[in-house]
């Protein structure tokens, strides 16, 4: 039984954890508000610009389509670009991410593909390099800015390009949250690079003009149109960074809150069961004369 | 009827508004949309686009880097990556 000193410092350690997560709490709450803006705003470019793709590509497919587009060819290297928190206290998402990025590789490694993976955000290295030590090639780093933003999304999208044309890997895959509430972001893996055909080609009047022509047009809209991608895939993970963490900090603050009341009780219990026996003491004391 | 022009970025649409001509810097040469233009696709290079609110008034000047323009039947939409003032 710990004595009634102990049991005032459990309470009050238990109180000074739950301020931190209730500060945490709230600080996600507010930055969510911001993230979640930003997803929205960035909305309307990746729109517009996949469904400029998707009438040019209907147009451009065949022999003539650049690599980007068209492969290399061969789908038997594959390279994993996982996009990972660089902070935790965020629940489980960065293992729910780090689950499907592994599930997604055993499953390319069954079939005789070699597989690579890039990785972007610190979360994600540790437990990646534990199970295929030897596959975590390239990765980059965004926890130098506050807030990762376009830049850095072309940033990341130039390097793949340019490992791409170097020919290091066939196929590039984007793990990524994808944010559909405080409480719920699903891990999604996409298919980056070669750029996937759009399915639902609409064919356009062919009456539009293209200057220069649509194959330049289209050549210049490749790169661009992996740069939103990774774009969309960060704003994705900031909103789904700072829900988790608010949904967890939640979890935290009221389960600190259940360890205080359960901890004073038992303190209440002692204390009284040490002032029973006092009584007692002196009571026997009493009556011993 | 004014011409509808959006001007769009990754990060946010920076402008969605009724105006009178707009200049882009395409590749191949500026080029001017007013209303009623025949549908067109160009990339721009890297320069100024000139909104002109009315047919009479001095241009807003964008400085805009990498995109690329596209007239259909709502209006003008320039993509941007990046775009100062």
């Amino acid at each position: 039984m710990p004595s009634l000193k102990e049991l005032k410092g459990r309470i009050n350690s238990v109180k000074s954890t739950q301020k931190i997560t209730k500060a945490k709490q709230m600080v996600a709450a507010a930055k969510l508000r911001r993230a979640q803006a930003a997803a929205e705003a960035g909305r309307p470019y990746a729109t517009r610009l996949a469904a400029v793709m998707a009438s040019l590509a209907g147009k451009v497919a065949g022999d003539s389509a650049p690599k980007l587009l068209g492969g290399t060819g061969s789908d038997q290297r594959h390279l994993l670009v996982v996009v990972n928190t660089d902070k935790g206290l965020c629940g489980g998402l960065n293992s729910n991410l780090v689950k499907a990025a592994k599930l997604k590789a055993k499953e390319l490694i069954a079939a005789g593909k070699t597989v690579e993976f890039y990785l972007v955000g610190k979360k994600g290295r540790a437990p990646l390099k534990r199970e295929f030590p030897t596959l975590i090639g390239a990765g980059f780093d965004t926890s130098t800015v506050k807030t990762p933003g376009f830049a850095e999304a072309e940033a990341i999208a130039n390097e793949l390009i340019a490992m791409f044309d170097a020919g290091k890997f066939d196929v590039a895959h984007l793990v990524y949250p994808t944010f559909k509430s405080a409480l719920a972001q699903d891990p999604t893996i996409n298919q980056l690079i070669p750029v996937p055909a759009p399915t639902d080609a609409v064919p356009l009047d062919s009456v539009v003009e293209y200057e220069p022509s649509e194959e330049e047009i289209l050549e210049e809209l490749l790169p661009r149109y992996v740069r939103t991608q990774l774009f969309g895939a960060l704003l994705e993970r900031e909103a789904s960074e700072q829900g988790a963490s608010m949904t967890a900090m939640d979890n935290a603050t009221r389960n600190a809150g259940e360890l205080i009341s359960k901890l004073t009780i038992i303190y209440n219990r002692q204390r009284q069961a040490a002032i029973t026996t006092e009584l007692i003491e002196i009571i026997a004391g009493a009556e011993a004369l | 009827m004014p011409l509808h022009f959006e001007l769009v970025t990754p990060a946010k649409l920076v402008r969605s508004e009724d105006v009178h001509m707009v200049v882009v810097p395409g590749t191949e040469g500026e080029f001017g949309v007013l209303e009623g233009h025949a549908p067109f696709m160009s990339t721009i290079r890297d320069g100024a686009l000139q909104v002109f609110a009315t047919a009479n008034s001095a241009p807003v000047v964008i400085q805009v880097r990498g995109g690329f323009a596209e007239v259909n039947e709502t209006g003008l939409t320039v993509l941007a990556e990046h775009v100062e003032g």
